[in-house]
This record gives C-alpha cells, structure tokens and sequence, in this order.
C-alpha cells in the first residue's frame, strides 16, 4: 500500500510522518499531496483565532468533546510561534486538550509557524488537505495570537471564530480593521469578567457600522462563554452549524467561496515555491552569502542585488 | 529556506508528580537549541505518552520524574512505542533516580538519565549527538 493509500484509510503513523515531511519540505510530500488531493474536500473546517490567552485552546478542548459525543471525528491542527531567535518552538497546545489523547476518532497535532517565509500557512493548509484525506468529520485550525498571517490561515476555513476576552479595550479597536473582515462568530470567552457586557457592545457596534460586508447574508453573531466551565459551548456549535447551513444555501455563494479559497491557495502555494526554491539554491550556491557581504561593503544596493538574484533564477526556471 | 528537517521532542510528565518547574526549564533550553518541543502537561499515563509522540512524530520523548513511580512509568513507555512500532523514537529521562535504578532503566531501554546538577548544556548537547530526526 502507497501512502497516500494509508493516509485515506486512516494510518495515523502515515498521517504523523507526512505532515512531518511537509513540515520539513521534504521533495516526496509533494507528490503524496497530489495524491490526496481527489479525497478532499469532504471535512468541514473551522478556525479558531485570538490574541494569546483568550483560551483558544480551552474552547477547541470543549468543542471536540462536544463533536465526539455527537458522532463526528475530530483533527485539531494547533499553531505556535517559533522563536525568531533560535527556530525553535515550544508547542503547548496539547496540554489543555489531553484528555482526548486516548480516543481514536481524534488526532491532535502541534505546528511552529517556522520563521517568516509564509511556509507555516502553506504547511498548515497542505495539513488540513492530510486530515481531510484520512476521514476526519471536522478539522479545527486553532492559529496563534492574531495577526496578518493568521488572518491567511484562516481564509481555509469554511467558519473563523474570533474569540476575545472581556477588557482588551483600545486592543479591540487596534484589532477590528483585520478581525472584522474575517470574523464568522464571535465568541467573547470569560464572560464573568468585569467588562463583559461592554465587549460585546463594542464588537456589535463595529458589525453594525460594517454592515455593507455582509452582503451574502450572514451577519456575526456575538456569544458569550466561560470555555473552562463548558459554559456557551453548545451555543458555539450550533451557530457553527447555522453558517454551515449557510453557506451550503446557496449555489452563488458555494461558488464563491470555492474561487477564493482557490485563488489564495494557489497564490500561497506560488508564493511558498518561489521563495523556497530561490533560497535554497541562493543559500546552498553561497550566492546570498556572498551578497549580503557586497551589501554591507556598499559595493551594491539590495534593490539592484535582488533584481539580479530573481531574474536570473525565473530565466533558469528550475524545479 | 533550510532543507534540514527539524528535531521534534516531546517533553511529558507521567504519573501522579505535579512537579513540573524542571520539565519546563528542559523545555525551554530545547527551544532556545533550535527543537520544536511539545510539552503535553502533568499527570500522563504512559499510553498517553506514547499516542501523543506518534501523532506528534516526535524523534525522542523526554520523560521527567520527581516522585519515585520511574521503574514503573519508564519502562512502560518503551513497552508501547515496541508495540507501536514506535521504538526508534528515543527516551530519555530527569529526575531524582537511586544509583540502581539508572543501570536497571538503561538495560530497559532508556537510552539517558540526567538528575539534578547536570548543566542544561549538557542536556541539549546529548540530544544533538543522539538523536537523529528521523526518515533523514
């Protein structure tokens, strides 16, 4: 059997180690990938995002025992930062969901985003394509704390919730600009917080004042909960349901969303490709190296510099 | 940008100790060598352990034990990477272990026992000599 056959019917080793291997960029994933592709499509994919601490993690523990005790598989695909400094990553994810640890129908799994070349949104997808093959009912992408890039990953997603903490203040306002746009639900966690009933208020506010975004007719909804207590789970879920119901309501919008999940998936994948193999074979010629030295030496301009290196790696046109 | 393929470690307390100050320390020094460590929390049993370093494909499992349960809890988590097919992910262990207890847990099958002392470079310096990631 191939891997990707073992994939499909549920390997989870085969699954562990290919994930590795996109991780890792290993040439051969690719082609496994491709492999796969035909047995996507069916999971449904939901991302979890926040600023650190709102207990993503938390309501991501809940919703799994929640979708167990109604029947369906689960993967959870988990995102931490990698240190900047030294690449490496502490992945702590895993610590608030350990109870599903022993339970077959679940498969959790830790990523580092791994540095700034965009490979941690083209990873975190192609990983979302691997439990999806192996027959997982609903993938749950939780991101890091927000930002530009976890605003990408979350473009995968057929529901984003946004989750927020009562309190964040000017960190709302500071935030709304990118988390608007994206935001399917949102969920203010530790409701029994002073400022609670504020923050709700504020996220209403900038819904209503954004109306004109919510044109195909799915307006956020705003639910409190207390993810810890398993309070305002269930609600969490069933809005879930709702927009899935949603978006399967109409052809125009199914469409829609297939062109531009699509249209940023290949645009990623280009992206990823060719920042990949021009850095692999500038940094493995010495070329980058040799580079950044008449950079610092001013006998050339990074303007100049780049132009050189990109132009002359499209012409050859390896890969 | 790196085609080197990244050491993966799973950093997991088993048993009942809740003493996890030296865990996290490990943890930490790990991260700052440039690992990508899991840390999966207290009180895991070994089947535990174990179903978590194979979703996670982790190359080496570090096991950390303050509350005497090793000879026990050790042993067990190579039993099951052996019947997982698993054992070519590498154990190690700290904690506070009797002089007997280390040759006894060695001849079982993990491969390192560090207790209290051992500079932390030294720790990262034996995973970078003794662990491979792997399928490179």
């Amino acid at each position: 059997m191939g891997i990707a056959e073992k994939i499909i019917s549920g390997d989870i080793r085969s699954v562990a180690r290919l994930i590795r291997d996109i991780d890792d960029n290993v040439p051969g994933a690719r082609k496994v990938l491709k492999d796969l592709y035909p047995s996507t499509g069916r999971a449904y994919v939901v991302g979890i995002t926040g600023a650190p601490g709102v207990g993503k993690s938390t309501l991501v523990d809940q919703m799994v025992t929640h979708l167990r005790s109604a029947g369906k598989t689960v993967g959870v695909l988990a995102v931490d930062p990698t240190s900047p400094f030294s690449g490496g990553a502490i992945l702590g994810d895993r610590v608030r969901m350990q109870r599903h640890s022993m339970d077959e129908g679940v498969f959790i799994r830790s990523m580092a985003t791994r540095g700034s070349f965009g490979g941690i949104t083209q990873s975190t997808r192609s990983a979302i394509d691997v439990l999806d093959a192996m027959g997982k009912d609903c993938i749950i992408v939780e991101t890091v704390g927000v930002g530009q890039d976890e605003i990408d990953i979350v473009q995968s997603a057929h529901t984003t919730i946004i989750v927020l903490v009562p309190g964040m203040g000017d960190d709302v306002q500071a935030l709304k600009a990118g988390i608007l746009e994206i935001g399917d639900i949102f969920v203010i966690n530790k409701e029994d917080r002073e400022g609670a009933d504020r923050t709700v208020n504020d996220i209403r506010l900038m819904i209503e004042m954004d109306e004109k975004r919510y044109k195909d007719g799915w307006k956020p909804p705003i639910l409190t909960a207390q993810a810890v207590f398993d309070k305002g789970v269930k609600e969490i879920l069933d809005e879930i349901d709702k927009h899935r119901k949603h978006l399967q309501s109409s052809a125009q919008i199914q469409s829609m969303r297939k062109y531009e999940k699509a249209r940023n998936d290949l645009s990623e994948m280009i992206k990823d490709k060719i920042i990949h193999d021009v850095f692999n074979e500038i940094i493995n010629s010495g070329e980058f190296e040799t580079t950044l030295q008449s950079i610092v030496k001013g006998e050339i301009d990074p303007y100049t510099a780049c132009d050189t290196i990109v132009l002359k790696k499209l012409k050859t046109g390896t890969t | 940008m790196n085609q080197k393929r990244k050491i993966r470690i799973l950093v997991a307390k088993p048993g009942l100790d809740g003493h996890d100050r030296g865990a996290r320390i490990i943890a930490r020094s790990y991260r700052d060598a440039g690992f990508e460590v899991v840390y999966s929390g207290l009180h895991q049993t070994p089947e535990e352990v174990v179903r978590a370093a194979i979703q996670e494909d982790v190359d080496m499992i570090g096991l950390s034990s303050l509350a005497g349960a090793h000879m026990y809890l050790f042993p067990r988590v190579i039993e099951l990477l052996q019947e997982n097919g698993a054992d070519d992910i590498v154990v190690c262990g700290g904690g506070i272990f009797p002089e007997d207890d280390i040759a006894k847990l060695k001849k079982a099958g993990i491969k390192e026992l560090f207790t209290p002392g051992t500079p932390l470079d030294e720790v990262v310096k034996w995973v970078e000599e003794n662990v491979n990631p792997r399928g490179s």
